[in-house]
């Protein structure tokens, strides 16, 4: 006969489950408690390693190559490198994507041809970086391309530069950029957009003035989430922004010439002074690497600050 | 400024088809330049029992000479070492994330879960070369110092060198890069199952383990593996960590081993193509390598589909995960 419901703690209640669902219990709370180990863990040691190696000096001076650890220099150009490729990443990917989500969510006629764009995001979302990476290399090593980067004598083209990095690294962001907006888009109610179309606006008017300024959190998220990638990326870093560790550039213009040119990121500098890269200098890895993890945390908080949307009417919740 | 309608619809279909337009670029560009490598091996490309890193350096040294490329190669261990990460990371993974899921649903307490979920966006945020370099900096001298006997390197000196940069270093630190990607995907969907289904099943006497292991993990199965593929996906591409910490050789660790298999070294085609990427404006080697990335490319699209369709199944209750 089972026993008479009565309201005990749910805490309590456990010794009386079945044997297997009690160990089904405990592995769940030692899943999550050894998750948070393991990302206190990681945030303890990244912060320790990299304040104890942190020197604010060398924010502010160029990478030099010499054996002799103290004469190496610090890390601005690689923080000025992420700075600008995530910058550039982020302006091309927002534009593209915004379009693709508004089509996808308020067009997307042929049904066909939605489902093949919508699944040709993922695609782009699951393709491993290094091979985007040596794809652009093979597309921006053709001649026609050969005003975005160095060109060497012989007029073989080095397809190597900011512009093309961040072409391919807007890529990375272009899924997370589509996902938030639709997303965004989707959470608009639908007595919205007839209130406009009542007031004789078109549908063109309605996107414009109407649904992208409710969806401008979402816009925001995708963007922010996207930089953090693109700060992140590794892979495209190295093969596509040339292995100079100093900003390079190519010709005089001021601007333009840096962005034609090579450099390096944090991503590139913690590979390149790791172990495993020629530098060999876990100490500027360590500070390099810490100042990469604040950036992406940073990102990540201003993406809550994001989503809540303050300042927007209430009628786009 | 006045917007035609039918020109605004054009064009940003024109922006979306942008996408479509890039895969088919991608897969024409890579396989035309991959052609080579195939072609002169066939089948022998997915061969082994070769040194493959021997024959790189071949392909490396080889004559400049168009007709004379040397192309032979036998990708066998850097297939099996990319396998042997991937399915690793994704099965120890997988394990873990729905419990961690379950816990964060139904039994984490309030507090903890304010903690939890910027913490598991946190770890999924954090670039793979810093994941690398606490690998190659802690992990590998640990697994160096402590767990490799004098014994086990001896046992199989004749073949390989143990350095601590091994199997099993790569599989720990893939799994805690993949496991946030895949919790996420799964407390969403484990959210998204209706209220009323969990209740009623309580009503009936079912104590919270069983409900939400009978009634959600089970409706969430589509989202677990989207969740499993989109893992996959990521663990296939990963490149510099691997190459990081794997050990940088092409050997393919052999289970006969025992456990010193965990502890011998391998590298991925994805950490492959990183590193002999400097070589790559010789003909030959670029072939080789687009060659591996076309592996990489069939392998990820043919994973992203198939987690594009494994989650089409939750709509039908009206989630979109």
């Amino acid at each position: 006969m089972p026993a008479p419901w009565r309201p005990t703690s749910p805490a309590g209640s456990i010794e009386s489950w079945p044997l297997a669902d009690r160990i089904g219990f405990r592995l769940a709370w030692a899943a999550g408690v050894s998750l948070c180990l393991v990302a206190g863990s990681i945030v303890v040691y990244m912060a320790v390693q990299g304040l104890q190696y942190l020197d604010l000096g060398l924010l502010f001076e160029s990478p030099q190559a010499d054996l002799d650890q103290s004469k190496s220099g610090g890390y601005l150009d690689p923080l000025v490198g992420t700075v600008v490729l995530t910058i550039l990443g982020t302006l091309l990917a927002v534009p593209l994507g915004v379009a693709t989500a508004i089509w996808l969510s308020e067009y997307a006629r042929p049904a066909w041809l939605a489902r093949a764009v919508e699944s040709g995001v993922e695609v782009v979302a699951g393709t491993p970086t290094i091979v985007l990476a040596i794809f652009g290399l093979l597309v921006f090593q053709r001649e026609l391309f050969s005003f975005l980067s160095f060109t060497a004598q012989g007029d073989a083209v080095f397809g190597r530069s900011f512009f093309i990095a961040g072409t391919m690294m807007s890529l990375i962001a272009l899924p997370l950029v589509v996902g938030a907006t639709r997303e965004a888009l989707q959470a608009v109610p639908g007595h919205v957009r007839e209130a406009s179309y009542a007031l004789g606006k078109t549908k063109a008017a309605t996107i414009r003035r109407v649904l992208l300024p409710a969806a401008r959190p979402g816009i925001g998220t995708g963007a922010a989430l996207g930089m953090g990638r693109i700060a992140g990326d590794t892979a495209i870093v190295i093969i596509l922004l040339g292995a100079s560790l100093k900003l390079d550039e190519a010709g005089s213009a001021p601007i333009l010439g840096d962005l034609k040119g090579t450099g390096s990121t944090l991503t590139s500098y913690v590979y390149v002074n790791s172990p495993a890269g020629e530098g060999n200098a876990p100490e500027k890895a360590y500070a390099a690497a810490f100042v990469l993890l604040l950036i992406v945390i940073a990102l990540n908080y201003s993406i809550d600050r994001i989503a809540k949307g303050r300042g927007l009417p209430a009628w786009t919740r | 400024m006045r917007f035609s309608d039918a020109r605004v619809e054009r064009a940003l279909a024109a922006a979306a088809c942008l996408v479509l337009l890039l895969i088919a670029a991608m897969i024409v560009f890579v396989f035309a330049k991959a052609w080579p490598s195939f072609a002169h091996n066939g089948l022998s490309w997915f061969g082994g029992g070769n040194d493959v890193d021997r024959q790189l350096e071949d392909i490396i040294n080889g004559p400049a000479n168009p007709d004379a490329y040397i192309y032979e190669i036998g990708v066998f261990p850097l297939l099996w070492g990319t396998a042997l990460t991937t399915a690793g990371a994704v099965i120890i993974g997988m394990t873990f994330s729905l419990f961690a899921a379950i816990f964060i649903v139904e039994f984490a307490p309030p507090r903890l879960n304010r903690v939890l979920e910027p913490v598991v966006r946190l770890l999924a945020a954090v670039p793979s070369v810093i994941y690398g370099l606490i690998g190659v900096l802690v992990l590998v001298p640990f697994v160096l110092d402590h767990l490799t006997s004098p014994e086990r390197k001896e046992s199989v000196a004749f073949v390989v060198q143990l350095t601590g940069a091994s199997l099993l270093v790569a599989v720990v630190i893939l799994t805690v890069m993949i496991v946030p990607i895949m919790i996420a995907i799964i407390v969403d969907a484990l959210r998204a199952v209706p209220r009323s289904w969990q209740e009623g099943a309580s009503a009936l006497g079912v104590n919270r383990w069983r409900v939400m292991w009978t009634i959600c993990v089970r409706t969430a199965r589509p989202a677990i593996v989207a969740a499993a593929v989109l893992a996959t996906a990521r663990a296939l591409g990963e490149a510099i960590m691997l190459s990081m910490v794997s050990g940088s050789k092409g050997f393919a660790p052999n289970p006969f081993d025992g456990l010193t298999f965990l502890l011998e070294p391998t590298r991925p085609l994805a950490a492959t193509i990183v590193e002999y990427q400097e070589s790559s404006n010789l003909e030959p080697v670029a072939n080789t390598l687009y060659a591996f990335a076309a592996i990489l490319l069939i392998s990820s699209m043919a994973l992203s589909l198939g987690g594009y369709m494994a989650k089409q199944p939750m709509r039908k209750y009206g989630v979109r995960p």
